[in-house]
């Protein structure tokens, strides 16, 4: 056994005076009790908008694309925007599941598995968007590479869309595992101490049967790290490539090499406000403020000022190079963004990403609740706002003036938006209800170095000399 | 798969447990396992576990996902169905990585997944005996397996004098079997009597 000491700099990750058992009873009794009302009030709106939702896509598919406001010149429109912004959503997750893990930061065992779940449940939300976008839907399987009977001819490899595909689809595979395999010793956890058959059945289903034994858990360390090291650099790439299908065209204002690496930063900036709207509403809920403290919640904020300010570098870069390029194109493209008709989504964004989180600068507000939970709605907004800004003010004034024209989304594009805030907050809401929202074995893992009760204990041990410290433990 | 008896300890202390585990080693009693609820550093190397080789396993299901894309974005390109795509060379590597990337990840990580729930012989529908209902909540527990050459009380008090917080002797299947977890075991009954 080594000493389990830790700096006294470091803030407690678990709050109050926990032992293990109490982790236990702290997250799984939300499992076990009948949720609150305003569970039921939440989940019933979710699903009204889920509804209405389908029954948007439904008009849609039935009566053609033409129902969307998009056409000839503006291509894309709310569709592509929120998919984007969707997939970016859900880039905080893996981020913090992975990455965080990686670079061994305590923190990440308070917010992981809800962050991954909100991670899942976002990528869903996002391939609703390509799918549906292509107006014949029920041909969507063509993108599959399978032999088949069209002369067995193939998807391209070489389209920045068929990269998507694989991309969406391996990042959503992949964190589901990785989701998954971190459920598997919990759902133990609620399987054996349920008292009703049904859920000690469905739980011991949705436990593999798992028991814990010395090889069971070093082999789940290894699993967890590898998919951790596979997870970051896919984390990476995945947005990565969806700026791909910017990057590659010819469109001026789309064509640029910063994409990529202005796409992730702004992925990961969206996804933590998001995690941020999502846990400070948990949090208050369940009554997790002991696992969830304001010192995750400033860790989150800190994140958030940095690839804001990523964000808004990338945002001066753009403006620089199409001036310092000289192509008129380009400059014009610019041009229209900031001082055209859509001047107002260019400047919704600028505030909301760039101006806005610098406020988080000052350590009274990046630990103050309400201000944070203010700030992540903005993020997001201006976050839908950069996506909205990309995509449509490159395209509405192209080439041919005549061909130049004004894009506003009809309701069944709004409600196909709304739509996926159903099916997300649906799934949340479930989540919230029958999973337990924190990893209960990892947070019991840090426990007696990062609990407040243990790390008083450790007193005496921090107030020795170093010479003292390091002769006393020189025989370990 | 066979029904036979254990003696059981629980510890409420890793601190505890160590030692134990280690006593447990130098006594000459048969370890059947020791259950923690949670991953606890150092155990496997107390208890005399090699290193895992499932990062093994993941490599080379990485490598079968590249050679798989790439190989098959190749064939397709050059020569089941070449395309013209604006003069662009056929055999065009560099934008193959993307989706040879995502296909490397996609195998290692399933396939991983699946050798983990192998190797540790878990899937939806196995049931294992559960020794203590809080081998997953707060209690470190040591199994010992038992035969009809060792005492049963000797056993006992052997766990008992480790430092435990509850012992029992205990019948149960050793292994895993199709169950459900809310349906009593048949030997479960003979429990009651032990």
């Amino acid at each position: 056994m080594h000493l389990k000491y830790e700096s006294f700099v470091r803030e407690p990750l678990v709050d109050g005076d926990k032992n293990y058992h109490q982790i236990t009873e702290d997250i799984v009794r939300p499992i076990e009790q009948k949720p609150g009302r305003m569970w039921y009030v939440g989940f019933f709106f979710s699903v009204v908008l889920l509804a209405f939702g389908v029954f948007s896509v439904f008009w849609e598919v039935y009566f053609g694309i033409g129902v969307w406001g998009i056409n000839r010149t503006v291509g894309w429109g709310w569709d592509i925007t929120n998919f984007v912004w969707w997939v970016g959503i859900g880039h905080a997750g893996t981020l913090i599941s992975a990455i965080l893990l990686l670079f061994r930061q305590g923190w990440r065992t308070g917010v992981n598995r809800a962050a991954e779940a909100m991670t899942i449940f976002a990528v869903m939300c996002a391939g609703q968007f390509p799918i549906f976008h292509m107006g014949r839907v029920w041909n969507a399987f063509y993108v599959l590479p399978y032999p088949n009977t069209r002369g067995a001819l193939w998807p391209n490899f070489n389209s920045a869309l068929m990269w998507d595909v694989f991309a969406i689809s391996t990042y959503f595979t992949v964190s589901l595992l990785f989701w998954y395999s971190g459920l598997i010793p919990d759902f133990a956890t609620v399987r054996d101490r349920a008292k009703t058959k049904l859920r000690k059945r469905l739980y011991g289903l949705a436990s593999f049967g798992w028991t814990g034994t010395a090889k069971n858990w070093q082999r789940h360390e290894a699993l967890s790290l590898v998919l951790a090291g596979l997870s970051t650099p896919l984390v990476l790439s995945v947005h990565t490539i969806v700026s791909f299908d910017f990057a590659t065209s010819v469109i001026p204002g789309w064509h640029t090499t910063i994409f990529p690496p202005y796409f992730v930063a702004g992925a990961i900036f969206s996804g933590f406000a998001m995690v941020q709207t999502l846990l400070i509403v948990c949090r208050k809920i369940m009554g997790l403020e002991d696992y969830i403290t304001v010192g995750h919640i400033e860790a989150m904020n800190k994140v958030i000022v940095l690839t804001g300010s990523i964000v808004g570098v990338a945002y001066l870069t753009e403006l620089f190079m199409a001036w310092y390029s000289g192509v008129v194109y380009e400059q014009d493209a610019f041009k229209w963004r900031i001082m055209g008709p859509y001047w107002w989504s260019y400047w919704a964004m600028m505030t909301c990403n760039v101006v806005s989180p610098q406020l988080f600068w000052f350590k009274k507000l990046r630990r103050n609740i309400p201000f944070t939970f203010f700030m992540s709605i903005i993020v997001n907004i201006g976050m839908w706002f950069e996506r909205f800004v990309i995509i449509v003010t490159s395209l509405y004034r192209d080439y041919l003036p005549g061909s130049w024209t004004y894009y506003s989304p009809t309701w069944p594009e709004i409600g196909f938006y709304l739509g996926t805030f159903g099916l997300f907050f649906t799934c949340f809401f479930l989540f919230a209800k029958y999973f337990p929202v924190i990893a209960i074995a990892e947070i019991k893992f840090v426990l007696k170095t990062s609990g407040e009760n243990y790390k008083k204990k450790m007193q005496p041990i921090h107030e020795k000399s170093t010479e003292e410290f390091v002769h006393e433990q020189a025989h370990h | 798969m066979a029904i036979k008896k254990f003696a059981v300890g629980c510890y409420d202390d890793e601190a505890v447990l160590f030692p134990a585990v280690e006593k447990v080693r130098n006594s000459g009693y048969k370890l059947h396992d020791v259950y923690t609820p949670f991953p606890v550093h150092g155990l496997d190397k107390a208890l005399g576990h090699k290193e895992t080789d499932l990062h093994v396993a993941g490599f080379i299901y990485g490598i079968t996902g590249t050679a798989t894309a790439l190989g098959f974005m190749s064939w397709i390109f050059t020569s089941d169905w070449p395309l013209n795509f604006g003069g662009k060379p056929h055999f065009a590597l560099p934008a193959f990585i993307p989706i040879t990337f995502e296909t490397t990840v996609l195998f290692a990580a399933v396939g991983m997944v699946l050798t983990f729930c192998y190797l540790n012989q878990i899937m939806p529908g196995v049931k294992k005996h559960v020794f203590h209902k809080r081998q997953s909540d707060d209690l470190f527990v040591v199994v010992l397996e038992l035969n009809e050459h060792v005492s049963e009380q000797e056993a006992i008090d052997f766990l008992k004098s480790t430092g435990t917080v509850e012992t029992s002797v205990q019948i149960a299947e050793s292994e895993w079997w199709y169950g459900r977890f809310d349906k009593e075991e048949e030997y479960e009954k003979l429990n009651a009597t032990v």
